[in-house]
C-alpha cells in the first residue's frame, strides 16, 4: 500500500465522521492557538518594557537611597529613607572627582495634587535641576524648561508632562497658565514632549519643578537636602562601568563607608532594570506557555480517544484488510496517518487561529503580540507530532488485532 | 488488454494433478485459562488443483478452525500445512498477509465489503495490498466486476446493491488476485433463494474454468454442488468421498 493510498483512506475515514473529527481538531487547535498567542504575548510584552526602559537611555544609572542588601534591619530598604543629598549629586557633578561622568539630575520627588480652576489631578512632582532634561533624554514641546536662576531663586515654576497638561486644562498649550500645589500657585513654563510609560512610571504624567522650589514649598521637612532619586549619565555607553565605580566609590567615600556591602545607597544601571524585567516576563511567559501547552495535551488525549473508538468501530474493516493481505505494519501506518491528519489539522487551523489572534488582540488589550515565524512552524510540529504519538497506542492495537477475531466483531 | 481479462483459462486440471493443498497431522489447540480445547486432532487432507470440495460438520466439530486454518487466518499448533507448495506453518503475521494476500480468495457469508468504498474499489483492495499500480488495479477490477455481471455496476456503494449483487461483488474481490485458492465459508448463508442459485452457479462456471474451490457450508443440497465432500466431525475428517 503506498502513501497515497494510505493518506487517501485516512481522509475518507476522517470525512465519514465529519462532526467527531471536527471535534478532536478543535481540541489541537485550541491548544496550538493558546501557544502561539501566549508565547507572543509574552514576547510583545518583553519587547515593549526592554524598548521602553532603553529608550530612557543605557547610558544612565539611577542612584536610590538605602540598600536592598540590607541586614542591619536598621536602614530604611531600598528607595526609602535620606541617605542622598543634594551634595552628593553636586559632588557625582565634578568633573575632577568623576570624570566618566557626564551628566547628573537629582529629583527630589512626591506625590500631591494639582489644581488649575475647578479641576484637580493628583501626581507626581519632581524637583529638580535644569540637567534632568539632559540626563532624562527628554524634551520640551511647549514653551521651555526652568533655567538655572529659576533654581536658585526658587522660583514659582512648573513644566508639565503631556498628559498632566491634557488632564488639567484639556490641551497641552497651557504655558502661562497657572497651577496650585499645596496652596502654592506655580507658573507653567513648558511642556513636556510624550514619551510614553515606562516599566515603573508613567513618563507623561509628572509635574517638574525646581529643586529649591519642592524643597522649600512641597515637600519640606527637616530634611530638604535630601533628594529621593539621583540619576547619573555616563560620558558613553562603554564608559557606564567606570562611572557606575567612581560614583560609588565617591559616595561611599562621602558618606564615611568602608565596607561597599554596608553602602546606604543602591546604584542601577537601565541595563539590569532591563534584564530584571525580562526575566520577570519570560518567568510568566513559561508558566503560560506551559498552561498552554497542557491543554494541547488534553487534545493529544482527544485523539488518541478518538482513534480507540474508530479502531473498535472499524475492527470488522482491519479485519476484512487483514485477510485480504494487508500486514500489521500497513494497518499500524494507516491509523497513525489518520491521527496524524487530525493533529496536522489542528495545528495549521490553531496557527491561523493564533495568527489573526496577534492581529486582534493588540488593539483589545493594548499590547504587542510578536508572532514568530519559527514559533509557528514549531506548533505546527509539534501538533503533528501530538498527533502521530498519541495515534501509537490505537494504530498498535489495530495491527495486533488477530483476523479471525476481528471479523468475527460484531 | 487481451491478458488483463479474467476468466483466465481455463487451466484445465492437468494429467498428474498438483495438489493445491496438503494437510498432515493438523492439531489445533485453543487454550482458555487452564482448560485446553482440541478444535482439530489430526486432519490429513489433500486437495488438488481444480477441485471442487465442501466442507460439512455441525457446529463445534471443528469446520471453522478447518477454514481458518486453511485461509491462513489461524496458525496449526501441529502438523504442517503446504498451501500450494508453499509451508506455510513456521511463518509471522506479515508472510502470512502475504500468502493470503497472493494465493487466497475468501468469500464470506457477511460479505464484508467495505461501505464507503464503491464495488471497484473493494474489488482492488486485495491488489491495494498486492503493491499492483493504480492504473492495472482498475482494468483488473473491472474485468473481475464483468466476470461476476457486475460490469454496470462499478461505482455503486455495496449499499445500492442487494444481498446477491453483494455476494458477486464478494467474488469478483477473491478472484481479483488470480489466487490458487478459492474459499468460501457459508457464501449463501445469508441470501435468498434467488440469490443463492445465483452465486452457486457462479461458483459452476468457475469451477468449469479450472478453479480450485473450498466451500463450507452446513446446507446438504449447497454441499451436493460440489464435486467431493469432506465431512468434519469432533475435529477429524470423518467422511471424504461423492457428494451423491
Amino acid at each position: 500500500m503506498t502513501w497515497t493510498e494510505t493518506l487517501r483512506t485516512g481522509w475518507a475515514a476522517i470525512r465519514t465522521h465529519v462532526m467527531r473529527s471536527t471535534l478532536t481538531v478543535l481540541g489541537i487547535l485550541i491548544g496550538i492557538a493558546a501557544v502561539i498567542l501566549t508565547v507572543g504575548l509574552g514576547l510583545g510584552t518583553q519587547k515593549d518594557v526592554s524598548d521602553q526602559i532603553s529608550a530612557l537611555g543605557s547610558d544612565l544609572l539611577i542612584v536610590r537611597p538605602g540598600s536592598s542588601t540590607d541586614s542591619s534591619g536598621m536602614r530604611g530598604g531600598f528607595g526609602s529613607g535620606t541617605t542622598l543629598t543634594r551634595a552628593d549629586a553636586e559632588a557625582l557633578a565634578s568633573p575632577v572627582n568623576a570624570p566618566d561622568i557626564a551628566g547628573v539630575a537629582a529629583e527630589k520627588s512626591t506625590g500631591a495634587s494639582l489644581e488649575a480652576g475647578e479641576t484637580n489631578w493628583s501626581t507626581q512632582v519632581v524637583g529638580t535641576t535644569p540637567e534632568w532634561l539632559d540626563v532624562r533624554g527628554r524634551t520640551v514641546a511647549q514653551g521651555s524648561f526652568f533655567t538655572a536662576d529659576d533654581e536658585a531663586s526658587g522660583a514659582a515654576v512648573v513644566v508639565l508632562g503631556p498628559e498632566t497638561a491634557e488632564e488639567l486644562f484639556g490641551t497641552t498649550r497651557v504655558v502661562g497658565q497657572t497651577v496650585t500645589v499645596d496652596g502654592t500657585d506655580l507658573q507653567v513654563v513648558g511642556v513636556l514632549a510624550a514619551e510614553g510609560a515606562s516599566g515603573e512610571s508613567d513618563l507623561d504624567d509628572v509635574a517638574v519643578v525646581p529643586m529649591s522650589t519642592a524643597a522649600d514649598t512641597l515637600v519640606g521637612g527637616a530634611d530638604r537636602n535630601a533628594v529621593s532619586t539621583i540619576y547619573v549619565q555616563a560620558a558613553s555607553s562603554d564608559r557606564l562601568s567606570a562611572a557606575y565605580q567612581e560614583a560609588e566609590q565617591l559616595l561611599l567615600n562621602l558618606h564615611g563607608i568602608d565596607d561597599p556591602d554596608a553602602a546606604d545607597f543602591t546604584i542601577n544601571s537601565q541595563d539590569a532594570l532591563v534584564s530584571t524585567a525580562t526575566a520577570v516576563y519570560r518567568t510568566l511567559t513559561v508558566l503560560l506557555t506551559g498552561i498552554a501547552a497542557l491543554s494541547l495535551l488534553v487534545g493529544g488525549i482527544g485523539v488518541m480517544n478518538i482513534m480507540l473508538v474508530s479502531v473498535t468501530e472499524r475492527t470488522r474493516e482491519i479485519g476484512l484488510r487483514k485477510a485480504l493481505g494487508a500486514p500489521p505494519w500497513a494497518i499500524r501506518r494507516q491509523f497513525l496517518v489518520e491521527a496524524g491528519v487530525l493533529g496536522l489539522a489542528g495545528g495549521v487551523l490553531g496557527a491561523v487561529l493564533g495568527i489573526v489572534g496577534a492581529r486582534v488582540l493588540p488593539g483589545l488589550l493594548d499590547t504587542t503580540v510578536v508572532v514568530s515565524g519559527a514559533a509557528v512552524a514549531g506548533s505546527v510540529l509539534v501538533a503533528l507530532v501530538i498527533g502521530l504519538v498519541f495515534g501509537v497506542y490505537p494504530a498498535t492495537r489495530a495491527a495486533r488485532l488477530a483476523p479471525i477475531d476481528a471479523l468475527r466483531a460484531e | 488488454m487481451a491478458e488483463l481479462t479474467l476468466p483466465l483459462p481455463a487451466a484445465r486440471p492437468a494429467a498428474t494433478p498438483e495438489p493445491v493443498i496438503e494437510l498432515t497431522g493438523v492439531r489445533k489447540t485453543y487454550r482458555t485459562g487452564t482448560v485446553e480445547f482440541e478444535a482439530l486432532r489430526g486432519v490429513d487432507l489433500r486437495i488438488d488443483a481444480g477441485e471442487y470440495v465442501a466442507v460439512m460438520g455441525p457446529s463445534g466439530s471443528g469446520k471453522s478452525t478447518l477454514m481458518n486454518v486453511l485461509g491462513c487466518l489461524d496458525v496449526a499448533t501441529q502438523g504442517t500445512y503446504r498451501l500450494a507448495g508453499e509451508d506455510v506453518g513456521e511463518l509471522d503475521e506479515t508472510d502470512l498477509a502475504d500468502i493470503r494476500n497472493r494465493r487466497i480468495g475468501f468469500v464470506f457469508q457477511q460479505f464484508h465489503l467495505l461501505p464507503s468504498l464503491s464495488a471497484w474499489r473493494n474489488v482492488e483492495l486485495p491488489l491495494v495490498y498486492g503493491h499492483v499500480p493504480a492504473a492495472e488495479r482498475r482494468a483488473r477490477a473491472v474485468a473481475a466486476m464483468e466476470r461476476v455481471g457486475l460490469g454496470d455496476r462499478l461505482d455503486n456503494r455495496p449499499g445500492e446493491l442487494s444481498g446477491g449483487q453483494q455476494q458477486r461483488v464478494a467474488v469478483a474481490r477473491a478472484l481479483v488476485g488470480e489466487p490458487a485458492l478459492l474459499l468460501a465459508d457459508e457464501p449463501t448463508g445469508n441470501l435468498d433463494s434467488v440469490s443463492t442459485r445465483d452465486v452457486l452457479a457462479l461458483f459452476d462456471e468457475l469451477h468449469a474454468q479450472g478453479r480450485t474451490i473450498v466451500l463450507i457450508t452446513h446446507e446438504e443440497d449447497v454441499a451436493r454442488r460440489a464435486q467431493r465432500v469432506v465431512r468434519v466431525f469432533d475435529g477429524l475428517v470423518r467422511t471424504d468421498g461423492d457428494p451423491r
